[in-house]
């Protein structure tokens, strides 16, 4: 029979000054380990949020990512009339050619510069952005230099209030309109005229086309057209699919969480076994005293590390306590598929509390097993002279 | 072979220790019989080996040699967990140092070797509450052992030791860290165990005055019984 678990959990309490540091140093692991696993959730989720299941993307082939892409203006007009394409109720195809470019900003504050992705639509590419709609002011109007900006963006952008004037380019953009997509990849841009947007770039090209197939078999039969067609060279892959795959920079930092809390981790498990030797080392009469009233090896260890255990798992509650607080906290950083600044919210989420809980006690058993052990191989006449 | 009215029979016992390169012998060779419901006192002084009989007899340390038999049962051929379950069973300790866990209460203290019985709540509820009874300290059982006097730790050390009605009831030096009233309270409460509870208690003491208690003395020294 086990020891009682108020055993192991006052054990615990009564020596809070000596255990702070190891509960702490957990509780730092797990924090970083739960922070930066947010950090890549919020980032793939403002990718993988993307999109209308509906649309098709086409961008050139061999292009990583739409900025990259480059689009003649006949190959537009010799898609656009594609029976697969559906149309709307004035019989136009539902087909947007968009425009993207770089632009380098000041941040508001003082806080330097960074690029935004500046994206040139058509009003057929509102239209098949569901997910995307206004949130203060009004739309561009076709032909105007205006400016839409995404809200979130508008938060860390100087000149990014409504009626501001914004410098870029070879021409200069009023602020109409903020948007608001829903947490997606467009959170992180600005929306213009395109045919303004090529102009003020010089461009003559377009970088993809958005385009809404009549249903599921005709959007096969689109991909099949204007895949196999040498004149294109294009790639057409559905839009969710493509936002999906645009996860390159989370990856890292998955990468980088992991590496970080194992690192740390094995720092954290010496601490945990510091603390449990000397933990061990001055209650040795008393496990001694355990061993004479009949309770076996076994239970002591057990004991020990429901001890260690309950530690490492308060640690990891003040680590996991600590990372929501940056629940839902927007911040930015550069993306390494646009290489501009990509907006996206910190996701606590149910799975990475368990996973930093699980952690966090995983590193207080690992370290709480060899003093345990030593503690319950001690003779117990040993055991019972200890001072 | 145990004699049939003797709860521990000890023959040709040995104990020798490898201090360094150097063996120190504990006991020489000593046989000795304890009668149920007897209060043995081991009188001697440090190193005499007292404590080592007691240690053999209660299963906490075993003889190089020679045979102890407590109950008809051979302690020495036990294996650990055997002999942890024996001592659970079969013995009450009482230390110097009253060995009291310091986060557990005096209810809980007392309770720690019911944990491995069978027995369910309630009935571990009601032995423990007898146990407190019996050494008069019911009132104190929510009490930690930091709020107790040493007297009353020493008194709730031995509820604990009673509180699987085991047959022998082994203590170690119990009035050493006591002053001298809780010394004899403590005392007058092993005697009443032996006398009104019918328990074998064998107590190791350096104090001929705590040793008058018992209903026997025996004399270690250096290892061997001098009378």
């Amino acid at each position: 029979m086990a020891l009682p678990i108020n055993y192991s959990l006052r054990n615990a309490l009564v020596r809070w000054r000596s255990t702070l540091a190891t509960v702490l140093g957990i509780a730092l692991v797990v924090f970083v380990f739960v922070l930066l696993q947010s950090l890549a959730a919020g980032i793939e989720r403002s990718s993988a949020n993307t999109g209308d299941p509906r649309n098709l993307l086409v961008v050139r082939k061999g292009s990583t990512a739409e900025s990259a892409s480059l689009i003649t203006r006949q190959t537009l007009t010799e898609i656009r009339y594609f029976e697969e394409i559906a149309r709307n109720e004035k019989g136009e195809p539902i087909i947007s050619a968009d425009v993207l470019a770089l632009v380098n900003l000041p941040r508001r504050e003082r806080g330097g510069e960074a690029n935004v992705l500046l994206r040139g639509v058509t009003p057929r590419g509102i239209e098949l952005r569901p997910q995307v709609g206004l949130v203060a002011g009004r739309w561009f109007v076709p032909g105007k230099r205006e400016l839409v900006v995404s809200a979130k963006l508008a938060k860390r952008f100087d000149h990014f209030d409504l009626g501001d004037t914004v410098h870029t380019g070879s021409g200069q953009f009023t602020v109409v309109g903020w948007l608001a997509a829903g947490g997606s990849a467009f959170d992180s841009e600005c929306w213009l005229d395109a045919d303004e947007c090529r102009s003020t770039f010089d461009r003559d090209m377009y970088s993809s086309f958005l385009v809404r197939p009549v249903d599921e078999a005709a959007g096969e039969r689109l991909i099949q057209r204007i895949e196999t067609d040498r004149r294109f060279k294009l790639k057409v892959e559905k839009e969710v699919e493509y936002y999906r795959k645009q996860t390159m920079t989370a990856a890292p930092i998955k990468w980088l969480g992991g590496f970080l809390a194992v690192m740390m981790s094995v720092g954290a498990v010496f601490a945990a076994m510091n603390t449990m030797y000397a933990a061990v080392g001055a209650r040795t009469r008393e496990i001694g005293t355990l061993r004479v009233l009949g309770f076996r090896r076994r239970a002591v260890v057990t004991a020990l590390l429901v001890e260690g255990a309950f530690l490492a798992f308060f640690g990891g509650m003040i680590g996991c306590a600590l990372a929501f607080y940056w629940n839902g906290y927007t911040t930015a950083t550069m993306g390494f598929e646009t290489f501009s600044e990509i907006v996206f919210e910190f996701r606590v989420t149910p799975k990475f509390v368990a996973e930093g809980l699980g952690f966090a006690v995983a590193v207080g058993l690992i370290g709480t097993l060899l003093p345990a052990i030593r503690a319950a191989r001690l003779p117990v006449i040993d055991a019972l002279k200890s001072i | 072979m145990a004699a049939p009215d003797n709860i521990v029979t000890i023959r040709n016992l040995s104990k020798i220790y490898l201090q360094g390169e150097i063996n120190v012998t504990a006991l020489d060779n000593i046989s000795l019989d304890i009668a149920a419901g007897e209060f043995l006192a081991l009188l001697g002084p440090s190193g005499s080996g007292i404590s080592t009989v007691l240690h053999i007899i209660a299963g906490i340390d075993r003889p190089t040699s020679g045979e102890c038999h407590v109950q008809g049962i051979d302690v020495a051929r036990l294996n650990e967990s055997q002999l942890a379950d024996w001592r659970n069973q079969n013995v009450g300790f009482v230390f110097q140092t009253f060995n009291l866990i310091p986060v557990l209460t005096a209810f809980e203290n007392v309770e720690l070797p019911l944990l491995l019985t069978r027995l369910t709540r309630r009935a571990r509820r009601r032995q423990v509450e007898t146990a407190l009874e019996l050494v008069g300290l019911a009132d104190r059982a929510k009490h930690l052992p930091k709020q107790l006097s040493g007297g009353q730790e020493q008194r709730v050390a031995i509820a604990r030791a009673l509180v699987t009605d085991p047959a022998l009831v082994v203590a170690d030096e119990p009035t050493g860290n006591l002053d001298s009233h809780s010394a004899q309270e403590v005392l007058g409460v092993l005697r009443a165990l032996s006398q009104d509870a019918g328990k074998t208690v064998i107590m190791v003491t350096h104090d001929p005055k705590a040793a008058a208690f018992g209903s026997r003395q025996i004399h270690l020294e250096k290892g061997e019984l001098t009378k």
